[in-house]
């Protein structure tokens, strides 16, 4: 147990006296930038495929986007994240003549990636909306869209938040593999004060709970919201 | 106002609409009635397009509005529609349920004349909206629920508020698709109170119904649908009375 306490002073030296806790705070920023963008722009492209994947099917040019969704979705939820940074930054990239930091190739990689997930999930959440709901839209003279975004989507997100709730937890625990495209995350910073403490078995642990940590606290959130948006079930 | 040409529909290989034709009139309470399956509903929902048309013309105003290429949006505003599961929108609130059309064609008209419209316009047309649905839940006794959900309400409610969301887009005509077949028994009058009410002002209805009582005593004509066709059409009290088809009295002698 001696050894165990000296492990800690040892982390504790590094983490504080040593400013590794100015590489943890970076890490655990860049972390839950990742993992929001990513979300943020996983819903918009989420909604929008699943928008037209419940679209009715008999335009031609209806069809052929839905299989460039479908080969979209698969392509994302087929591979695995560390393969689809590591497409994008090391293939991707040079063959277009681009450049972009980690960092924003993890975001928009993660965006991507959430865009196929959610829109599955949101494709359900859409099902699960009574067809009679965008009937009664339709009936009073609002366009498609204008009955979607008003009056569908908000009943389907409603529907699919601990779903989606799952996949920003998802997204946050992902965060770890962005290191290999070179973007500083709890990995790194907890990684970087193993390396100078000559020994990685209190920065682990300390990794580990604090993704334990942010996950409770965002369950904590989300449980929250649904009860907010639980207010048009039946109450006066 | 509408004047239904050899309409048709089908469903793949099903044809349920075979030829309709039909004039509906400024005033005309049309109830159509007919056996289970016999295209009623498809016919009405065909008459605002919900369901396109396979074949044949609806001329609305002049419009043939089972052209694909019209805005049928446009048309649809003046053509109120109210079904047998309610459809008010769940995640708004009663109020809300009456003013979202309004208040989107408000906004809509006002940017056509002024694509960066002020706010003091803006707030004109929600506030009017809003005088005016409250006037309608007024009308229904029902403005003490101007705020409240959807689902806290009774069916008879529901419905009610459903008819008024169609009121408040002035439509020149409403389609009732069996407004009062979800209903308890004791919430069937109150809404066909409100559609007798709206019946004596003059209000252009078609209504697919099973309650015969209500046909005879409010339609000015009743067609009697089966197999895809009207078979008879007639004021009701001469349908009721002396039905001429078979079918016709075979129906009757089921329901009646
Ligand atoms: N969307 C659809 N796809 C395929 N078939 C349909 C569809 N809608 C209706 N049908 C078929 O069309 C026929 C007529 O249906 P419709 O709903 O118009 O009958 P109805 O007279 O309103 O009957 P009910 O009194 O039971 O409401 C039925 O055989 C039905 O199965
Ligand atoms: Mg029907």
């Amino acid at each position: 147990m001696g050894n165990f306490s000296a492990k800690i002073a040892k982390f504790i030296e590094v983490l504080i006296d040593r400013r590794g806790y100015v590489k943890v705070l970076e890490g655990l920023q860049n972390t839950l930038i990742i993992a929001v963008l990513g979300l943020a722009i996983g819903i918009v492209i989420g909604t929008l495929i699943a928008t037209v994947r419940v679209l009715p099917k008999y335009r031609r040019s209806v069809r052929v986007l839905n299989g460039a969704c479908s080969v979209y979705v698969d392509f994302f939820r087929g591979t695995p994240m560390v393969a689809q940074l590591l497409l994008f930054y090391y293939v991707m990239l040079p063959l277009m003549g681009l450049h972009m930091s980690g960092m924003n190739v993890s975001i928009a990689v993660f965006g991507l990636n959430s865009g196929a997930y959610i829109s599955e999930i949101m494709r359900a959440g859409i099902q699960s909306v009574d067809g009679g709901q965008m009937e009664a839209g339709r009936a009073v003279g609002l366009p498609f869209s204008t009955t979607m975004l008003k009056i569908v989507i908000p009943q389907a997100v409603k529907n699919i938040l601990p779903t989606l709730g799952n996949e920003f937890i998802a997204l946050i625990k992902e965060t770890s593999v962005v290191s290999f495209v070179g973007a500083a995350n709890l990995y790194t910073a907890f990684n970087y004060i193993g390396t100078n403490a000559y020994e990685f078995m209190v920065p682990y642990l300390a990794m580990a709970i604090i993704y334990i940590v942010i996950i409770l606290l965002i369950s904590f959130g989300i449980k929250m919201m649904e009860r907010g948006l639980n207010k048009s079930d039946r109450r006066h | 106002m509408i004047d239904v040409i050899d309409l048709q529909k089908s469903f793949g290989d099903l044809q349920v609409l075979k030829g309709i034709n039909m004039t509906i009139n400024q005033g005309d309470i049309v109830c159509v009635i007919g056996p289970s399956g016999s295209g009623k509903s498809t016919f009405l929902r065909c008459l605002n397009c919900m369901e396109d048309p396979t074949g044949g013309q609806i001329i609305f105003n002049g419009v043939d509005i089972a052209d694909m290429s019209v805005d049928i949006n446009i048309h649809r505003r003046k053509m109120g529609m109210v079904f047998q599961q309610f459809n008010l929108f769940n995640n708004k609130t009663v109020l809300e349920n009456i003013m979202l059309a309004p208040v989107y064609v408000g906004m809509k008209e006002l940017k056509k004349k002024n694509p960066f419209p002020s706010r003091a316009d803006k707030k004109k047309i929600i506030a009017e909206a809003k005088v005016n649905a409250m006037s309608l839940l007024c009308r229904i006794g029902l403005e003490d629920k101007a705020n409240v959900y959807p689902s806290t309400l009774s069916g008879g409610q529901k419905q009610r508020v459903a008819i008024v969301r169609a009121l408040a887009m002035n439509p020149e005509v409403i389609l009732f698709d069996e407004p009062t077949s979800a209903l308890d028994p004791e919430m069937v009058g109150e809404v066909l109170d409100l559609m007798k009410e709206l019946a004596h002002e003059g209000m252009t209805m078609v209504i697919v119904t099973h309650e015969m009582g209500f046909a005879r005593e409010v339609g000015t004509r009743l067609c009697f649908m089966d197999e895809g066709i009207i078979m008879e059409e007639n004021t009701p009290a001469a349908f009721f009375d002396n039905p001429q088809c078979p079918r016709a009295i075979e129906f009757l002698s089921k329901v009646l």
